[in-house]
């Protein structure tokens, strides 16, 4: 439903002001074009995604997936400190990762969500509705994703005519890379405020 | 020479790929085009919202709001370095993916994909991901309802990402 009114809304918006600025004949022009636009984007864009997508297919065959996965393993058990080293629940994180990583979108998040039931089977049997700090840091990687090879933002370079469509990767990585720095701990100093708070509350229930 | 260096990075990548899936006694072929089928299906299930989107996307710009928004945040946006015509950009892309393709491309398209502002939007695109929806798929999976801190830390993994993405299409270029 929110995409229903925000695409609601940026309709009128643009009647609204085109009438206010005097652009409502290009506001009208537009309407027609940007349809147009999407399919030949969607063309454009097309050869580049699939490709790599293929790639991709490949590397999980191959068991790259795999690899990269229990190479995040040491690291990922430091920021999941409650999670077994050894577990399910671990496993899918780690392969959650790996996935975002190669940027298989549609293998990443069923792998995700199972991380985040068997987290959620450990702690209490799943009766609690409050989130665990393992499950906000899992979301707060996954929102944070890191891509080494952001393929649909190449593709519509290369529809735009870019000189080395690619040249954005390390730019990307270090992106990506300080975003998720600074999502982990973020998540790491909150937790101590919520925590905090939750145990003031606590208290003061008590004094009462 | 760091272009030239830079220039066999993919070109390596598909060889590299390739050997290592023979080695594996991988169908390197198949493995590909099933991949690439796949990744068919994906653009044709983005292709219906994209429509969609890029109407509203064109109708915005031509009505001569999105300029306008860009003149509202720039003072904010110069002062973290930010190019303020990005912001259409970095207010939907935590709401919808194809939102913010559709936003990301239409502005790489009209400012150029080697312009600072293409650069800066594309490496927005590339990094970060459509939080709010990440964040409803698990926490409606694991069926939670109290999120504590998880939407604060990842909006701040995003304005990090944001503001980060346009230094490094400064320094970088």
């Amino acid at each position: 439903m929110a995409m229903a009114w925000i695409w609601t809304i940026i309709i009128c918006f643009s009647l609204a002001y085109g009438a206010f600025s005097g652009n409502i004949t290009q506001v009208s022009a537009a309407a027609a074009e940007g349809s147009a636009a999407a399919v030949k984007l969607c063309i454009e864009i097309l050869g580049i995604t699939c490709l790599w997508s293929g790639v991709m297919e490949v590397m999980k065959r191959a068991g790259i997936a795999d690899k990269l996965a229990s190479a995040f393993r040491p690291l990922l058990s430091r920021l999941f400190p409650s999670v077994s080293k050894t577990g399910e629940a671990m496993r899918a994180i780690s392969a959650n990762v790996s996935a975002n990583l190669l940027g298989l979108g549609n293998a990443a998040t069923p792998l995700g969500i199972r991380a985040a039931e068997e987290m959620a089977k450990t702690v209490g049997g799943g009766t609690t509705n409050v989130a665990t700090d393992d499950l906000c840091m899992l979301v707060v990687i996954n929102t944070a994703s890191i891509q080494l090879i952001p393929a649909t933002v190449a593709a519509v370079r290369a529809a735009a005519g870019a000189a080395a469509p690619f040249d954005i990767l390390p730019a990307v990585w270090v992106t990506s890379a300080a975003s998720v720095t600074m999502g982990v701990l973020a998540a790491k100093v909150l937790s101590r405020v919520w925590r905090r708070r939750a145990t003031q509350a606590h208290n003061l229930g008590r004094a009462r | 020479m760091t272009n030239t260096l830079f220039a066999l990075v993919i070109p390596a990548i598909l060889a590299l790929v390739a050997l290592i899936g023979l080695r594996r006694r991988v169908d390197v072929f198949a493995a590909l085009t099933d991949g690439a089928a796949d990744g068919l299906r994906v653009m044709l299930k983005i292709l219906p919202s994209l429509i969609a989107l890029l109407t509203a996307v064109y109708m915005l710009r031509a009505s001569g709001a999105t300029d306008a928004l860009a003149r509202l945040c720039a003072p904010l946006f110069n002062l973290v370095g930010i190019p303020p015509e990005t912001a259409p950009l970095i207010l939907i892309r935590p709401i919808s993916g194809g939102g913010a393709l559709a936003v990301g491309s239409e502005l790489i398209v009209t400012y150029g994909a080697d312009s600072r502002i293409g650069r800066t939007a594309a490496i927005m695109l590339g990094s970060t991901e459509t939080t709010f929806y990440t964040i409803a798929v698990y926490f409606g999976a694991a069926k939670i309802r109290k999120t504590r801190y998880a939407i604060p830390a990842a909006l701040i993994a995003d304005l990090t990402g944001f503001t980060v993405a346009a230094v490094t299409a400064r320094l970088f270029w």
